[in-house]
């Protein structure tokens, strides 16, 4: 047991990539072997991450499970892994969303199956180890790796004008990332000028001491390669598009877990690495997070097709998130924590439920629908609460992350905070409409007169997501005791800074006007 | 937990417990779930009656269940308090749901939905409860919405048909907006005081500077004005009547629109210190019930009538609240929440037995065939048009009275004129439903209601020819007043209606205005001594103002809707699809055009590359030997 | 008469220029060939020339290893121009333009 802990990082992160080289062995015909198999590991998966929440400490800031060896000596690059209370719920989330997403395409994925399950456990490795990775350079190759099976992921088994969108998708993050690489780099080398050491390990890079102006420059080359991730607002335009022609596990990846990357960027790097720079721009990216808001939600509210409108919903609740997360408060950093959880789930069970209807009917499109509910009642139950979370109704997750974070962002931005919450209203005009469109009213559509209702399967792929929407709602405390020394570990920082920052505010005249 | 805590949470247990049984299983259990929701809602009344004693005779009480949401320095606790006003209305809310529910087994017996129907029913007590029990803003905003939703899906429950599923978005969204205001001033309570419990906010909301405490109190009344339907944000509830008429009874008049009077009650202190936003709450109330009154004189759909009516109603509720007296207001409440139970469930059982006809010029010369009906409807009639002895005498003389003590004579005088158009429109309704001459479908067989459904009625009924009487002695030493001012006592602007005036005076005036609303109706319609046509001819302008609502929905379609779904078109069509996906794609566009003018080079000369090659070798040594 | 470095080097440019104006202007791949092989030897003088004007052995070995490879590939373009002929009947080299797009 004991090694077991040692090493469990390591063995959460390879095992799905052992899991793919076994299914390398299976033959390619038995495709209804391969499903299993690649979902009862995705599950065993699951199962040990949930180690990791059982014997994580929730009183402390500090790094656990921390494992570490040399890897490149001529670079100081290691493998050094470790959690905190964020990555830890974002390795739990991306194993549910995993396992979750492989049960879901059962039906969605009909030929080269053995592909599909090898390339979604490979990219549960790649997205695993970028959230636990605490070495910058082991960090940027598992990031730059995960969009490799994405790529294939939308190309392969997308709708429609998948090649382009999996084109965009690849080209928009890659040239993110690459200025963000280069931001990333000169930090590193900066820092070997100042300390004569040569390491690529984060906690030192830490303590590096980068003059203001630069800092500022490197700020917005990392924020562009995080930004497109996010998405804020203008870099989003690829989001749609890759959702909208992604398979049901594609998108679900996708919005589960793939945004969180920019986010969790920004809490893990940007942010701590330049705290004087991201002070000083906080305005602009709150402006942008505040116009992502309200620009995704109207947007929302004309799409015809149901997977775009998720997509636009998507934009609209990562302006949540970044509001929280650069309100910098405790409470706001915490709902925002708390919100990018709460929004791979209720996201992530859209996307099923859209895809679900995707199968049955093979249109997309909110007009080829209506009077499902009379059809389904258990679709229309579990989809209605789905709808709901994402409504942000009380009781359900979505609300007490959103609350956070504007209680958290009113004091200091009050006027973006009007202007988030009425992104609460938005919310219930697009998804509530869109609901009545698909569910309610009468079947004008012969098509839908035979439509089933949910398979066993079916239920227990959104039952998990259904069950956490509720847990969180109701006990969020669970999840926040865990968060919480985390953030205020993070906020701290940002403290300590802001007089630095004031001082440089003063030396240079800033904002003296 | 001792017993008293286990009582309370008690109450709300069953509600929720049946509303998960007949959800979940509802198959199981089909009509048994009207039954035993029944049943799980008259415990949850019999245990708030015994609520009601310990409090009465004892004090109010704290209970928590357990810590909720506990973010660094914002906590909040899922705890509850009963004290004086959460006790009458616990008993209220309980009382009537017991007799809606068992309403219900009769109006809903062949729906499909029946299961659904109680726990969605059960759902909604559930909230109010605890909405009513909540001791901190945040729990108090979360059951806010919980009703709201509950109202949402209980309209749209025929969600096949497109009116009752698009009344059900609108009264969802329209709250909604009222709830953005709530929410912000939730956040500002939180942000200036670092607590959202009732006892901390109370006790030290007069530090803060006098700006934030009318702020606070008008971001409060913002959510109050979406959930009590007031003008400008009525419009949902007529709506709304799409809904089960049971539905409409409970939820849309008895318990879940009066939410926002508790609200102002509830926070009586933040509002006693700020004599604006008071006021704001004054105007906004007597607009309200005068604009709501006047456009039900002319509608023909009796569920809407009653709605204007309740929303006309809410207006005078939130007038006496305006003014600081509190304890008429929610005297009023309660009152209010019988004979509007009893006028909708009345009008239930008309529509049940016309099998589901709403437009009174079909209906006419009934009271023959449902004698049950017509008799409980009337007493519900003389309630709201404030005819002693019926309760809404009582009542709405207190709010009447206290408006003329306070000198707000302008709005004593809206009153007065309101409760004159009440009485007129009111029985108007009566008298066109069920005398004068029959306009009925031949074909159409009318018949009483069940007993299951005339009992509620009648007992209803009972109580809304009753109930006044705890409003005497006249005012502020009545019975009433006595328990309920322990709670609002504290309050320093509280204005008791002081006899410093002969009381009789001005209630002959208000009994006057009623008899005479009731006279008009019957020389209209009755006695038919004027022609109507001529009338409306006459005063053509007046009229379509009140049959068209005033056009507000239509003001709001042409102010609001539509530009903003143009807007987002444009967003969607040029800012996305154009602007920031015409610059992606032009740049990938340039690569592509400026890669393809490079290719020529690659001509597939084998001679042009090296000639190339040799030039290019050449110019390096020419550098090379230059330099 | 005494020849010195500079004559060896004078002489290696001046082949090596007329191999690579072979190259140039010659179409047959055979020719072409030559050429190229004149240039190699061009080269391989030079070493020779400086590796005795150093007196190292560097310059020897790096001839011998250039025979070799220009051995291994001549073999090779022949093979290619044989395959070349029956592909196109010439070994005229402005056919070989199918790689262009």
């Amino acid at each position: 047991m004991s090694i077991f802990l040692k090493y469990i990082l390591s063995i959460i992160i390879f095992f799905p990539l052992l899991s793919a080289i076994i299914l390398v062995f299976v033959n390619k015909k038995a495709e209804g072997l391969l499903r299993n198999l690649a979902t009862v590991l995705s599950l065993a998966e699951f199962v040990i991450s949930l180690f990791l929440f059982i014997y994580f400490k929730s009183n402390t800031y500090e790094f656990q499970f921390i494992e570490r060896f040399s890897w490149i000596r001529e670079f100081g690059a290691s493998y050094f892994l470790g959690i905190d209370g964020v990555s830890l719920f974002m390795i739990l989330l991306t194993t549910l969303m995993t396992f979750v997403s492989l049960l879901s395409s059962y039906k969605y994925i009909k030929d080269h199956v053995k592909e599909f399950v090898i390339l979604m456990l490979v990219l549960e490795t790649f997205m695993l180890g970028t959230f636990a990775s605490l070495d910058v350079l082991l960090f940027y190759l598992f990031w730059e790796f995960m969009l490799i099976p994405m790529y294939f992921i939308i190309g392969m088994w997308g709708s429609g004008r998948r090649v382009y969108s999996a084109v965009k998708f690849v080209l928009y993050t890659l040239a993110g990332s690459l200025i963000m690489l280069f931001g990333l780099i000169t930090i590193f080398i900066l820092h070997y000028n100042q300390t004569g050491d040569l390491t690529f390990n984060l906690l030192k890079l830490y303590n590096t001491n980068i003059p203001f102006m630069l800092q500022i420059v490197l700020f917005i080359a990392i924020f562009l390669g995080f930004a497109v991730k996010v998405p804020v607002f203008p870099f989003h335009t690829w989001l749609p598009d890759a959702h909208t022609e992604a398979p049901t596990a594609g998108s679900v990846i996708l919005a589960g877990v793939l945004l969180k990357f920019g986010v969790y960027g920004f809490f893990r790097f940007a942010i701590p690495l330049m705290p004087e720079a991201a002070l000083v721009l906080t305005p602009i990216i709150l402006v942008l997070a505040v116009i992502s808001i309200i620009y995704g939600a109207l947007v929302s509210i004309v799409q015809k097709d149901l997977k775009r409108l998720v997509a636009f919903s998507s934009v609209s609740h990562m302006g949540f998130i970044m509001l929280g997360l650069f309100a910098m408060t405790a409470v706001s950093v915490d709902g925002s924590v708390l919100q990018m959880l709460n929004h791979g789930i209720s996201t992530g069970a859209l996307f099923l439920f859209v895809g679900m209807l995707y199968e049955r009917r093979h249109t997309r499109l909110i007009a080829d629908f209506g009077g499902l509910a009379k059809k389904a009642p258990i679709f229309a139950a579990l989809f209605m609460i789905s709808v709901l979370s994402s409504v942000g109704l009380p009781g359900l997750n979505g609300f007490v992350g959103e609350f956070l974070i504007l209680v958290g962002s009113f004091k200091q931005y009050t006027l973006f905070t009007i202007f988030a919450t009425s992104g609460i209203i938005f919310a219930a005009v697009y998804l509530l409409w869109m609901f009545q469109r698909v569910m309610f009213q009468d079947i004008t559509n012969q098509k839908n007169e035979d439509f089933k209702d949910m398979t066993f399967r079916e239920i227990m792929t959104v039952l998990p997501l259904i069950f956490l929407m509720f847990f969180i709602g109701l006990y969020p405390d669970v999840f926040l005791s865990r968060i919480n020394p985390t953030v205020v570990h993070f906020v701290n920082i940002i403290e300590h800074n802001k007089y630095a920052y004031n001082l440089i505010k003063a030396k240079m005249g800033l904002f003296n006007a | 937990m001792n017993s008293k805590d286990l009582i309370v949470w008690l109450i709300p247990f069953f509600p929720l417990l049946g509303a998960i049984l007949w959800g979940v299983f509802g198959k199981y259990f089909k009509n048994y779930s009207g039954y035993l929701g029944s049943i799980f809602i008259v415990i949850s009344f019999i245990l708030s009656t015994v609520i009601f004693f310990t409090v009465a005779y004892g004090h109010g009480f704290t209970s928590t269940l357990y810590p909720w949401i506990d973010a660094s320095y914002f906590k909040v606790n899922i705890s509850t308090t009963v004290d004086r006003l959460s006790v009458i209305m616990l008993v209220m809310v309980t009382g009537i749901s017991s007799l809606v529910h068992i309403y219900s087994i009769g109006y809903m017996k062949d729906d499909k939905g029946f299961a659904r129907y109680f726990s969605y029913l059960n759902l909604f007590v559930f909230s109010m409860i605890m909405l009513i029990m909540a001791n901190n803003f945040l729990l108090l905003y979360v059951f806010w919405e919980a009703v709201g939703f509950c109202s949402y899906i209980l309209i749209g429950f025929w969600y096949e048909k497109k009116s009752a599923s698009n009344a059900g978005k609108k009264a969802f969204i329209v709250n909604r907006i009222g709830d953005f205001g709530f929410a912000l001033g939730v956040m500002l309570i939180f942000v200036n005081m670092g607590t959202l419990s009732y006892s901390s906010v109370f006790s030290g909301i007069h530090l803060l500077p006098p700006y934030l405490i009318t702020t606070i109190a008008l971001l409060l009344f913002a959510g109050a004005i979406g959930k009590s339907a007031q003008f400008p944000l009525h419009v949902w509830l007529p709506d709304a009547m799409e809904g089960p008429t049971p539905v409409s009874a409970l939820i849309h008049a008895a318990t879940m629109v009066t939410a926002g009077v508790y609200l102002i009650a509830r926070c009586h202190i933040i509002f006693s210190y700020s004599p604006d936003a008071s006021n704001v709450v004054l105007i906004i109330g007597g607009t309200t019930a005068f604009i709501a009154a006047f456009i039900a004189m002319t509608q023909f759909d009796i569920k809407r009538i009653i709605a204007y009516s309740t929303i006309s109603q809410l207006g005078y509720m939130f007038m006496a609240v305006g003014i600081g007296s509190y304890a008429a207001g929610i005297f009023h409440l309660v009152s209010h929440a019988i004979f509007k139970g009893l006028l909708f469930l009345t009008a239930g059982s008309v529509m049940h037995g016309m099998s589901g006809e709403l437009d009174l010029r079909k209906m006419g010369g009934l009271y023959s065939k449902m004698k049950k009906t017509a008799i409980t409807f009337i007493v519900g009639g003389l309630a709201l048009s404030g005819i002693p002895p019926f309760s809404g005498f009582f009542s709405k003389d207190a709010i009447l009275a206290s408006l003329f003590n306070k000198g707000d004579y302008f709005f004593w005088i809206i009153g007065e004129l309101v409760a004159f158009m009440t009485a007129f429109y009111i029985f108007r309704l009566i008298f066109n439903v069920f005398f004068g001459e029959s306009h009925v479908d031949k074909n159409l067989h009318v018949h009483e209601s069940p007993d299951v459904m005339t009992i509620p009625l009648i007992i209803l009924a009972c109580f809304a020819a009753v109930f006044g009487f705890i409003g005497l002695p006249p005012f502020d030493h009545s019975i009433f007043y006595n328990f309920i001012n322990k709670d609002f006592a504290n309050s320093f602007n509280f204005s008791p209606a002081v006899n410093n005036y002969p009381w009789y005076l001005l209630s002959t005036v208000s009994v006057i205005a009623g008899i005479s609303g009731i006279y008009t109706a019957y020389v209209f319609y009755i006695k038919k001594s004027f022609n109507l046509e001529m009338l409306k001819k006459r005063f053509k302008t007046i009229y379509a103002l009140s049959f068209n609502k005033l056009y507000i929905d239509e003001i709001y379609d042409f102010a609001i809707v539509k530009p903003m779904k143009n807007f987002s078109v444009f967003l969607w069509r040029v800012v996305d699809s154009f602007v920031i996906d015409g610059a992606v794609n032009g740049i990938a566009q340039w690569i592509s055009v400026t890669s393809s003018k490079v290719r020529k080079v690659q001509n597939g000369m084998l001679m042009s590359y090296v000639f190339t090659l040799t030039v290019g070798v050449i110019a390096l040594l020419a550098y090379y030997f230059v330099r | 008469m005494n020849v010195n470095v500079n004559d060896y080097l004078a002489v290696a440019s001046i082949i090596f220029c007329i191999g690579a104006l072979g190259v140039l202007i010659r179409k047959n791949l055979i020719t072409i060939f030559l050429s190229l092989e004149l240039m190699f030897n061009a080269a391989n003088l030079g070493f020779v020339a400086v590796s005795e004007y150093l007196n190292l052995m560097s310059g020897d070995i790096f001839v011998i290893f250039i025979m070799v490879v220009a051995a291994a590939e001549a073999a090779i373009l022949l093979g290619i121009a044989i395959a070349f002929y029956r592909e196109k009947g010439t070994i005229n080299i402005d056919k070989a333009n199918e790689l262009k797009m």
